[in-house]
């Protein structure tokens, strides 16, 4: 069992979800819903599995359902029908106080507008979520110190989000997020209100952060390019339906259908493609395969670091796993193939 | 003409009720009407004695407080400076105690309510149409009543200006609180907050410059109805206009109106500097 388990989720909107749900569970689309009862079909049996420590991408355009989905984790809202458990432990059962002591002691979560509190300085707002727990002023500003200065924003504590620029308030949001240690961070289209530039930056700066502090993930997004970029695995949600989950490789290698064929198309491939998943594989005994005098590559590189040895050579590379063992060959030609899609 | 048998004897129903309360309730009224008098005659009684400078040094420091622009304060000081040059100071005070009361009372009542309003739509509903009532009734209907359950003089006055004053607090700090960033009320759940540390903790404060926005509004509302106060017994600038108008010395009746204008300029003027305050807070941290 995962960590964080989400089975046959449906959402409803509406003044009388059981009746949709009825003909949703029947097999009715979202279109065919709407006209029928006028109920918006939020999430359509929606089951995902979600393993500790991993970072977990889920993509969709606006009206997907995925910032409803999100919101499913920590019950900003309750689903219509299915389940939602966290190590085993049901969350839907909870009551208030319970709930409430579950989102403090376990869950961060960062918003796309910020949601900063415009009211409270920096300090304050990092330090909010220990303040909801009732720690004490003096350890809970020494905590939230720590994370201000890990996000990079020392010497603007006592500064207000309106003073801030959008990716400074957003690494507020971040350090507020993690200054109570949770163990799961939610990220609802974390980085879609920054420009390109502060937004690559903001997410080498989470992919740095993630590989020391190894939480779990859920990173919302409507970017294919972000999720690929560090997403470990990706859901694509599409009119409240789950389409494909994968890893980015077999998201872009074997879409599941037009739909996920669409959004690959534009991808930056060599960003995303690894030598591991589009080599020739070597058998056992087949050693022979390997010429001395080709350049070896790492197994888990990217075509865009491969690219540079293969022009320079010409030739093609051996590819070797983390124990130096050649597993496969790469061919020029099969890079060109890779990268044609 | 409209036909008499289809009239509904309301006027009759009202005044079976109101002797109802009077004949049950007599001394319940009066209970709550003594505390009140007692702390409308202890404040009036303060401002009365207090030397005139010392209420313009209290009156420099509130503004001060709240704009931190000495040309206000000068102008404040000036503009209750010519009240007294007026001759109206000891009736000045007399309103301003008043005034203190009925709106501190409207403010009391009114917040809890505005949000009551904003957390249940339901009770928003049944409270609107009644806080459009309240305003645009005459408050003569309303003082009639007042008058039978508490008798002439200040209290029946305290109450129909609240009556009349309140609602606007109340829409404001609904309206207000219902228009916080639901982002930001997000964020405030999903870290775990109770719902009393989010209204303490979020709604409130970010409602802050719409709230005192209707504290002023309230404020002003209550010195306007200083003049309809003075009619049912209450003491200070009203009764001035009012006798203005009964011996039609227009004179009299000017200097009075003249010296209530200037209260409300006042007022109005440290509610609104708070009212900024509230709303930019961390600039004058900052500054």
């Amino acid at each position: 069992m995962s960590y964080i388990e989400i089975r046959n989720i449906f959402k409803i909107f509406g003044p009388e979800p059981q009746s949709a749900l009825e003909l949703a569970k029947g097999g009715a689309d979202k279109d065919e819903i709407l006209a029928k009862t006028g109920h918006t079909v939020g999430l359509h049996d929606v089951s995902l599995s979600i393993e500790q420590g991993e970072t977990f991408v889920v993509m969709g355009l606006s009206g997907s359902g995925k910032s409803t989905l999100i919101r499913h984790l920590n019950r900003l809202i309750d689903p219509t029908a299915g389940e939602v458990s966290f190590g085993g432990e049901d969350i839907l059962a909870m009551d208030i106080p319970t709930l409430n002591a579950f989102r403090r002691k376990r869950l961060g979560m960062v918003f796309q507008r910020f949601g900063l509190l415009p009211h409270r300085n920096v300090m304050d707002n990092v330090a909010y979520g220990l303040e909801i727990q009732g720690t004490a002023r003096k350890e809970r500003e020494a905590a939230a110190s720590k994370w201000i200065e890990r996000v990079g924003l020392a010497g603007y504590e006592a500064k207000y989000p309106d003073q801030l620029s959008g990716g400074m308030q957003q690494r507020v949001g971040l350090a507020r997020a993690l200054a109570t240690d949770p163990e799961v961070l939610l990220m609802d289209e974390a980085f879609s209100a920054l420009d390109p530039l502060i937004r690559s930056d903001m997410q080498d700066e989470l992919m740095k952060l993630q590989a020391e502090l190894h939480k779990t993930i859920v990173f919302i997004t409507h970017d294919l390019d972000e999720a690929l970029k560090i997403g470990d695995r990706i859901a694509i949600l599409k009119d409240g339906k789950l389409v494909q989950v994968g890893r980015p490789e077999e998201i872009v290698l074997r879409p599941a259908d037009d739909y996920v064929q669409a959004f690959t198309r534009d991808v930056n491939r060599s960003r995303v493609l690894r030598a591991k998943s589009i080599m020739e594989p070597i058998t056992s005994g087949e050693s022979q395969a390997v010429n001395e005098d080709w350049p070896s590559i790492q197994a888990h590189a990217r075509l865009a670091d491969i690219l540079p040895v293969a022009l320079a050579n010409g030739t093609s590379m051996t590819v070797r796993d983390a124990k130096d063992t050649a597993i496969g060959t790469l061919s020029p030609q099969q890079i060109v193939e890779a990268l044609e899609g | 003409m409209f036909p008499e048998q289809l009239n509904v004897p309301l006027g009759k129903w009202v005044n079976q009720f109101v002797d109802w309360l009077v004949v049950n309730y007599g001394a319940a009224f009066e209970a709550f009407a003594d505390s009140l008098l007692t702390v409308l005659v202890a404040l009036e009684q303060v401002l009365r004695g207090a030397p005139w400078w010392v209420v313009l040094i209290a009156i420099a420091a509130i503004t001060w407080h709240a704009s931190k622009n000495w040309k206000l304060v000068v102008g404040l000081v000036v503009a209750m400076f010519a009240i007294g040059m007026l001759g109206l100071w000891d009736k000045a005070m007399q309103t301003l105690a008043l005034m203190i009361v009925a709106t501190s009372l409207s403010v009391l009542i009114g917040i809890p309510v505005g949000i009551a309003m904003a957390m249940s739509n339901r009770l928003r509903a049944v409270i609107l149409p009644i806080l459009d009532t309240m305003q645009t009734m005459p408050s003569f209907v309303y003082l009639i009543p007042a008058l039978m359950l508490f008798g002439l003089g200040k209290v029946p006055a305290i109450l129909a200006t609240v009556i009349y004053a309140a609602p606007p607090v109340m829409r404001l700090t609904d309206l207000g609180i219902r228009l916080v960033d639901q982002e930001v009320l997000e964020a405030s759940r999903s870290f775990g907050a109770s719902r009393k540390q989010i209204l303490f903790g979020v709604q409130l404060p970010l409602a802050l410059p719409n709230i005192m926005a209707g504290i002023n509004q309230t404020t002003m509302m209550s010195i306007s109805m200083v003049v309809i106060a003075s009619m049912i017994g209450a003491r200070g600038l009203g009764e001035q206009v009012l006798m203005g108008i009964q011996r039609l010395d227009v004179g009299a009746g000017m200097e009075a109106g003249v010296a209530i204008v200037l209260l409300a300029v006042v007022f109005d003027r440290i509610g609104q500097a708070y009212g900024k305050r509230s709303q930019r807070s961390h600039d004058a941290e900052d500054a």
